[in-house]
């Protein structure tokens, strides 16, 4: 399982840099939003899967969702002149160290 | 089997989010290249350059006019022009002058500034040298230059930023203004009760007024362009 993660991650990152696409300067503050978001749906989604709820359905939309969700927060906030995405940013923020938390937690249990 | 689905839409997941990070990074890292440190040292190198053009053309304006001068001088038919030319060049600046004035030294107040305080008081700006410049041509300032800078008739002093554009060419304090004239009148212009110069004293700004029997004043050297202006024939006039 772990080693399937980070196998992915690592192909994604390889096709990533080879491909000649870049985000345009604009829009880079909230695709970094999105991306926070979509890396807290996956570790929401490796947490489930270790407590065996894991369900495709809600972890595919999850991670669609909540991405555009945090872009188009941030974006919204940039229209009306309050920084929004530092909800966004210290909500996935906190998320994240939780489900690393209790990943670390069951690893721990595991072995 | 479920558990097969699982790891395969985590899989595919991953790899999608593997490529937004990857690009992301691209994206941020060529946001630094092109607007960080890069940037303003390749414009600062720019400007350097062109400064450097800049003075190179002036030096070619120059000879060019030195050859033109020769030209003229060889040619004997054209000396009551070359007198014209002379008297109109000294009277726009464009040829150096030498002769008897005074020397008017400017600098910003050396005094520690208090709370409360406005620090615009003893600081020397673009209208201080106008108003000064203004008081020796109502003394009868002939020709007049700000740190080198000669005064033409189409001269600017404005303030940009921390310095002041004198010619376009930035200067800095100390502001040395240098009138040919005759020095006794200019100095009584100067200090004239109540005048710009006193209020300047008084404001804390360092001061220093010396007369000179003899000191060369430079012309100037740039390119005077007329685009809009153009001579109305006054030829009945002369008769």
């Amino acid at each position: 399982m772990w080693l399937l993660v980070i196998f992915c991650l690592l192909i994604g990152v390889f096709i990533g840099l080879q491909m000649p696409v870049l985000f345009p300067v604009v829009y880079a503050k909230y695709m970094s939003i999105a991306i926070l978001a979509a890396l807290d749906s996956v570790l929401g989604g490796i947490r489930a899967y270790m407590e065996d709820g894991f369900d495709s359905t809600i972890f595919v939309t999850g991670f669609v969702v909540n991405a555009l969700l945090a872009a188009g927060m941030a974006y919204l906030g940039d229209r009306l002149g309050v920084d929004l995405y530092l909800a966004a940013v210290l909500v996935f923020g906190v998320r994240l160290f939780q489900n690393m938390a209790i990943i670390r937690r069951y690893l721990m249990k595991k072995y | 089997m479920r558990n097969r689905s699982a790891q395969i839409t985590i899989a595919v997941i991953c790899i999608i989010l593997g490529i937004m990070l990857a690009i992301q990074f691209k994206t941020q890292e060529n946001i630094n290249d092109t607007l960080m440190p890069g940037r303003m040292e390749e414009l600062s190198q720019q400007l350097y350059e062109v400064t450097k053009q800049r003075d190179t053309l002036a030096e070619e304006v120059q000879s060019l006019r030195d050859k033109l001068q020769n030209i003229r001088q060889d040619n004997q038919a054209m000396a009551d022009m070359h007198d014209e030319v002379i008297k109109a060049n000294m009277a726009a600046g464009k040829v150096a002058v030498s002769g008897p004035g005074i020397v008017l030294t400017l600098n910003d107040s050396t005094h520690t500034l208090q709370t409360g305080e406005n620090p615009n008081y003893g600081i020397v700006h673009d209208y201080d040298l106008l108003t000064l410049v203004n008081e020796m041509r109502a003394s009868g300032a002939e020709a007049i230059a700000i740190n080198e800078q000669r005064l033409t008739a189409v001269s600017e002093i404005r303030c940009a930023g921390t310095l002041i554009l004198v010619n376009w060419v930035r200067i800095g304090p100390p502001y040395v203004i240098k009138a040919i004239g005759d020095p006794d009148m200019l100095t009584s212009g100067l200090n004239i009760r109540g005048g710009h110069l006193e209020t300047l004293k008084i404001l804390g700004v360092q001061t220093n007024l010396q007369k000179t029997d003899n000191m060369e004043l430079p012309g100037y050297n740039g390119i005077m362009k007329f685009t809009h202006a153009v001579p109305v024939e006054q030829a009945n006039e002369a008769q």
